[in-house]
């Protein structure tokens, strides 16, 4: 989108705002999206192709780089979805038409034959067992294993109901009849309807790249050549073997696996130049987990570079190779061949250099690429917004999720690939965009969540309902869950105890419910998962039955007992049965505890004024709240003021200039120039700052509701190759200033050294060495920009880039094959020998009238693919200098009271889920203050943040958590102990009555009061002493 | 003794943040260790009051492990150095009492470090199955052998407030010295914890003793291995203070009794 349309799209809207939004796809993405923009005050429509929402991440088994199990963490967000009160999931459907404008669209869904009405149906499964069908290809499992006429996704599907597939299902009438709940419809038919929302946004996710267009790999002839996504799946827990690691030819556990890298990426051939940006990473990881599944595998990961440039890629890359023992070899496969007796594979390749090798494997992963959904096309066509020339959306570099149609965003891998935390993000970027568009109609379309009163308990004992989860077999395979029901039922006060497939599953909180009031329950307890990820959504479905929310227990039978006790299940059963005892007992003396409302101050403070801070400013602006904008410099922009133009060329200066004029004309912003924040007091709603000038005093002090940490980084100062030393040796951006301002211009007079023709650019200078293991993930592009731009004026100049891998992820890959064909040199030296500069003997120049000699530059760096050192005369050396974390966020998160990570940069709460959150609630995160990455992503970054923060914003009052300490004066002595092990500053000493007064909007919580106090008159209100001893008297 | 067979029970407090989570994370890495563990969740280490440490072994466990961020990690910014400090002056109880102090353990495991969760709880298991049951240890104290008797005083010892303040005060005291803004020596210090202790532990034990029936000073120092003149010392003190009285006296002893049945609660 250029400037001036989007001008136009801030002056469209107006006329009429609608408070809703369509979101297209419901993987991830849209599900962020449309969670974010329900909880600030929009109606969202979420319109699904498949029967159920969930996405790509349904399918997969394990997260990188954490490992975490992709299914457990994303499904608190399946069923926030489902459950929202904000949110209407329209799944088998698609978009079809759109008219209107920005603000006030009519959008077309068409919604295909689902046989079986979703609101009755209760996903019991009945019809699955008895459909005389069973040989449909099941699309979820990658087709390795089969599934009925009439079938569900995956057991926690949302929504929880079942489909008939129309093409295979025969009609024999038989699930109609078995339906106890009266779902069938097999007269049900396609319908459309109309929906009037005020913006788009699209999710459609990518499809894997199909790899039986390529002969060489024998996809679809040789059984033991599976995809990465089939992998996936045969690693998976609910996958086709339980996630035991078979070949599919004959259930063989495979020992030597090979994974090729860059099937569908990378390749001129199939279309798809470009890089898919997360195979690298993705194969690794199944590559640890295949280890980790049978000790006994052997993986081979067979690719050209190693692309793991995120935020703790690489080390996860060095944990693969050094503690699963996972192989690494650079090349590209030339051929696959089968041997027919065992179905093993063959695998040739040449090695670095150049010999032909083959070697025997029992199974080959192929990583396929990431593509844009066939459906992108036509969609594109009916919405009117323009793809580029691969199918993926097309964006601007500064406008990362906004399609050429004003009101219609696009996030996720539709925009061009990329993983799961970059999606999140993208995600609550567009949903950021699209409430900034409609602030004016916030809160015109939605329902407010109303709870029933809360019962009334006083003089009734507690009647305790224990319902215990098999988790699939996650559990239930291990622990004998019946029999933990059974003595469940002999425990003290429990008057209920059931066994469920799945606890967490929609229809089974229909089910709690129901018992709480059948049974007169008045604690729950839950035995399942962890409390970690699942507490909030068992409170939620309690307190909806007229109980509070800690009326509520949980025992973590599996990720504390099934997973790790799977070989002792005798063991296991008789722990689950103790923690269930355990859980109990504290359940009997809970107490129902008051969320306290706290009004939210609507404004919001952001340190840093870069291009992060700036943009999230603008939101934040834009959706009608105040902003403090604190600035470290004299001038606003940060690293911006330092970056001219883009990969693509677009003018950055140009865009600094207009966002800082955007910045001035809105009067919402304050900003704080040459200032910085030395104190911030407080909690989320309320937080109470000072900033200061840089010098010292006061400037201001502020209140606010939230926190937007956008500090940015720094560049690295080469302590090597000459640099600082000789005139000659610069950085990438030093190149790009002196680039951009005409002070070198290539074949000329090249800076003040001479004539000369001769660029010797060195990568990785700081980053994944030493100290530094990470990648600053935007050297490989600056590269190849600054390259392209030299080569563009003069053809002739010899740019030599030296490297250790190419990290053009994505469609930047486009860009470094451009640089090849203009002639660029790539060349790769090895990790422990980097390239040398040096000052060659000769005849001495007098240069710059200063008398400082000068020789001519060398660059000595050993070549792999020759296997020898070459030497390459420089007129300049240019070096790719690492982004380092500033120093001054460690006093910046001490003052947020959030963490840093190993190397410094700050740490968001989960790194999957969550990328622009911190633990602490009501603070953010945004662009290089995060890690190293580029413009758009920064941008990107920068709007999730903003609308993050809008979350909160929003909101007229939040409640705050129950679990709070509270003085009983009685018994307080006024010692004043507790007051100093208050890290919060949330207890003050009341001298007039001399006892220890608790301000709880302050207290997080933790109990170190009440484990300190000398005279028991403190307690922990959800941890007291008498309910933790419980437990402990349990065991 | 049954070491070969015998499964301790093993108490684990888990704050939210690290510990818990990376107890998760073992789980859901699929890590085996032994199924001996029972954890209890709590938001942050520095919740788990000394009381808490000693309870489970008076219920029942061998082994009692206490789990918190790493310094630097705490989710409450400085919980786990309390901690720290707390199961350090617990050490000292559980050693005065005659019960080794390494039944209870302290160690710091992530978010991350699920393995690392795994590994402690193994050793600590192997170590409790080497150790053998607590009800068949061995005393390591002064005190002729009474296990029950040994965990009631070291409970009533760190319910006591004398004891509370010191320890709520030791950080403070080592790293920013005393109110008259002098440093304290960290050895004057450490005598000081173990004096308080073993004079508390005189005092709770005859607390403990005159509530479970009336005995004569003499009786109570034989009990709890001490000389008879340093228990008339603290029976004469709380003679004074109203906790004890005395029931009767026989062949010239008087036997005392507590006045309540509560004990050092009340004190005060």
């Amino acid at each position: 989108m250029t400037l001036d349309n989007r001008d136009n799209m801030d002056n469209d809207v107006g006329a009429k705002s609608v408070g809703a939004v369509l979101v297209v796809g419901g993987g991830i993405g849209g599900m962020q999206a449309a969670l974010d923009l329900a909880n600030s005050g929009f109606k969202v429509y979420m319109v699904e192709a498949k029967p159920a929402i969930g996405g790509a991440m349904a399918q997969l088994d394990k997260t990188f780089p954490t490992n975490d199990c992709s299914m457990c963490i994303m499904s608190p967000k399946l069923v926030e979805c489902g459950r929202h009160l904000n949110i209407e999931v329209i799944p088998n459907s698609e978009v079809t038409g759109l008219d209107g404008s920005p603000g006030d669209f009519t959008v077309t869904v068409k919604t295909r034959a689902r046989y079986i009405d979703p609101h009755r149906c209760t996903g019991c499964g009945l019809c699955a067992e008895h459909c005389p069908v069973s040989a449909a290809r099941d699309a979820f499992n990658a087709g390795l294993s089969s599934r009925p006429s009439v079938y569900i996704d995956y057991p926690q599907a949302v929504p929880l109901a079942y489909t008939i597939d129309r093409e295979t299902c025969i009609g024999c009438g038989l699930c109609e009849n078995i339906c106890m709940a009266g779902a069938v419809r097999y007269d049900d038919a396609a319908s459309t309807r109309e929906l009037n929302v005020g913006a788009i946004i699209l999710a459609l996710g990518f499809e894997p790249y199909d790899p039986g267009q390529m002969a060489e790999y024998g996809y679809g002839r040789y059984p033991n050549v599976v995809t990465s996504v089939e992998f996936e799946r045969i690693l998976s827990a609910s996958g086709p073997f339980e996630g035991r690691v078979l070949r599919p030819s004959d259930g063989d556990i495979p020992r030597k696996i090979a994974f090729i890298q860059c099937v569908g990426s990378r390749d001129r051939s199939c279309g798809n130049e470009y890089c898919s940006s997360v195979c690298c990473m993705y194969a690794s990881k199944e590559a640890v987990i295949a280890k980790e599944h049978a000790p006994g595998v052997e993986p081979t990961i067979f690719y050209m570079d190693m692309r793991s440039y995120g935020k703790g890629f690489d080390s996860y890359i060095e944990r693969a190779k050094s503690e699963y023992g996972v192989r690494y070899i650079r090349t590209r496969v030339a051929d696959i061949s089968e041997v027919p007796e065992t179905n093993n594979l063959i695998v040739s390749y040449e090695d670095e250099v150049g010999r032909v090798v083959t070697e025997e494997f029992d199974l080959v992963v192929l990583s396929v690429g990431l593509e844009p959904p066939k459906s992108a096309a036509g969609l594109a066509r009916a919405l009117g917004i323009e793809l580029d020339e691969y199918g993926f959306a097309r964006t601007g570099t500064f406008d990362p999720v906004e399609t050429s149609r004003p009101g219609v965003f696009v996030c996720g891998a539709m925009q061009g690939p990329k993983d799961i935390p970059e999606t999140v993000t993208q995600a609550s970027g567009a949903a950021g965009a699209a409430a900034a568009l409609l602030a004016s109609a916030r809160g015109s379309l939605v329902r407010e969540k109303t709870y029933p009163p809360e019962k009334d308990l006083r003089g009734k004992g507690p009647r305790i309902g224990v319902f215990v989860c098999h988790c699939g077999i996650n559990i239930g395979g291990v622990v004998d869950v019946p029999a933990v029901v059974e003595y469940a039922r002999t425990l003290p006060h429990v008057v209920y105890a059931e066994r469920n497939l799945y606890t967490c599953s929609q229809d089974t909180q229909k089910r709690i419910q129901e018992k709480i009031q059948e049974h007169g329950l008045t604690r729950v307890v839950v035995a399942s998962c962890t409390p970690r990820t699942h507490e909030p959504l068992f409170q939620e479905t309690i307190r909806e039955a007229g109980l509070n929310h800690y009326l509520f227990a949980m025992a973590n039978i599996r990720d504390q007992c099934s997973w790790v006790h799977m070989h002792e299940p005798e063991l296991a059963t008789e722990k689950a049965k103790d923690l269930v005892r355990m859980a109990v007992a504290r359940a009997a003396l809970l107490e129902p505890l008051e969320r306290l409302p706290i009004p939210v101050k609507h404004s919001a403070l952001i340190i840093g004024g870069g291009l992060a801070g700036m943009t999230a400013a603008l939101d934040v602006a834009r959706q009608g709240f105040e902003v403090h904008l604190v600035e470290r410099e004299g001038e606003l922009g940060g690293h911006l003021n330092r970056i001219y133009f883009t990969l693509k060329g677009e003018d950055v200066q140009e865009r600094l200039r207009d966002l800082i004029r955007r910045i001035d004309g809105e009067p919402l912003i304050h900003v704080y120039p040459g200032c910085v924040v030395t104190e911030i007091a407080g909690y989320v709603g309320n937080f109470k700052s000072k900033i200061a000038p840089v010098g010292g005093g006061i400037e201001a002090e502020v209140e606010h509701g939230v926190v937007i940490v956008a500090t940015g980084a720094g560049e690295f100062k080469p302590d090597k190759y000459l640099y600082g030393e000789d005139p000659r040796v610069i950085t990438q951006s030093e190149l790009e200033e002196l680039l951009a301002t005409g002070k070198i211009q290539p074949g000329s007079r090249a800076a003040s050294t001479g004539t000369g023709r001769t660029f010797v650019m060195i990568q990785c200078v700081g980053s994944r060495e030493g100290e530094r293991n990470y990648c600053s993930r935007i050297c490989c592009s600056e590269a190849v920009k600054n390259a392209l731009r030299l080569k563009a004026a003069d053809p002739e100049a010899n740019i030599y880039v030296l490297y250790r891998d190419i990290r053009t992820y994505g469609e930047r890959e486009v860009y470094f094959q451009r640089a090849r064909a203009a002639g660029v040199v790539f060349i790769r030296y090895p990790e422990d020998e980097p390239p040398v500069v040096e000052p060659v003997a000769g005849p001495e120049v007098e240069q710059g009238g200063k008398g400082k000699p000068v020789g001519e530059l060398r660059v000595v760096v050993r070549d792999t693919l020759l296997g020898s050192k070459v030497a390459i005369p420089a007129d300049m050396v240019v070096l790719a200098a690492a982004i380092v974390p500033n120093d001054s966020n460690r006093e910046l998160a001490q003052m947020l009271k959030v963490p840093l990570d190993d190397n410094g940069f700050f740490l968001e709460a989960h790194m999957k889920l969550r990328p622009v959150d911190f633990a602490t609630e009501g603070v953010f995160l945004a662009g290089l203050a995060h890690a190293p990455k580029s413009i758009d992503e920064t941008v990107a970054q920068a709007h999730a943040a903003a609308a993050r923060a809008c979350t909160v914003l929003s909101l007229e009052e939040i409640r705050s958590d129950g679990i709070k300490s509270e003085v009983n004066k009685a018994r307080c002595s006024g010692c004043g102990m507790c007051v100093d092990v208050c890290q919060y500053k949330a207890i003050e000493l009341d001298f007039k009555e001399r006892v220890a007064k608790i301000n709880a909007a302050l207290c997080k919580g933790c109990g170190a009061c009440a484990a300190t106090c000398r005279c028991g008159a403190i307690t922990l209100k959800g941890f007291t002493d008498e309910e933790i001893l419980a437990e402990v008297n349990a065991i | 003794m049954e070491s070969e067979t015998f499964e301790p029970k093993i108490v684990a407090f888990l704050c939210n943040w690290c510990s818990y989570a990376g107890a998760d994370l073992a789980g859901t890495s699929r890590l085996y260790y032994p199924a001996n563990v029972r954890a209890i969740r709590v938001m942050c280490s520095g919740r788990v009051d000394p009381a808490m440490m000693i309870r489970p072994f008076i219920d029942g466990a061998d082994g009692v492990l206490v789990l918190g961020c790493h310094f630097g990690d705490c989710h409450y910014l400085t919980g786990n150095y309390q901690t720290d400090q707390r199961v350090r002056i617990v050490w000292e109880v559980l050693r005065q009492v005659g019960v080794d102090p390494g039944r209870l353990h302290l160690d710091w495991v992530s978010a991350a470090e699920g393995a690392r969760f795994a590994e402690i709880v193994e050793e600590f298991c192997n170590r409790m199955r080497h150790m053998g049951p607590l009800q068949a240890s061995l005393p390591s104290g002064p005190l002729p052998y009474d296990l029950p008797l040994a965990l009631a005083i070291a409970a009533e010892i760190v319910e006591g407030e004398r004891f509370r303040w010191l320890l709520g005060r030791l950080r403070e005291l080592r790293e920013q010295g005393s109110v008259y803004g002098e440093r304290i020596d960290a050895a004057r210090l450490e005598q000081l914890v173990r004096d308080v202790i073993a004079e508390e532990y005189v005092r709770a034990g005859v607390q403990v003793l005159a509530a479970r029936e009336p005995l004569s000073v003499k009786d109570m120092a034989s009990k709890l291995g001490l000389a008879a003149r340093d228990v008339l010392k603290q029976v004469a003190y709380l003679k004074k203070r109203g906790v004890l009285d005395i029931y009767d006296v026989r062949q010239q002893s008087p036997r005392y009794q507590s006045t309540t049945r509560i004990g050092v609660d009340d004190l005060g």
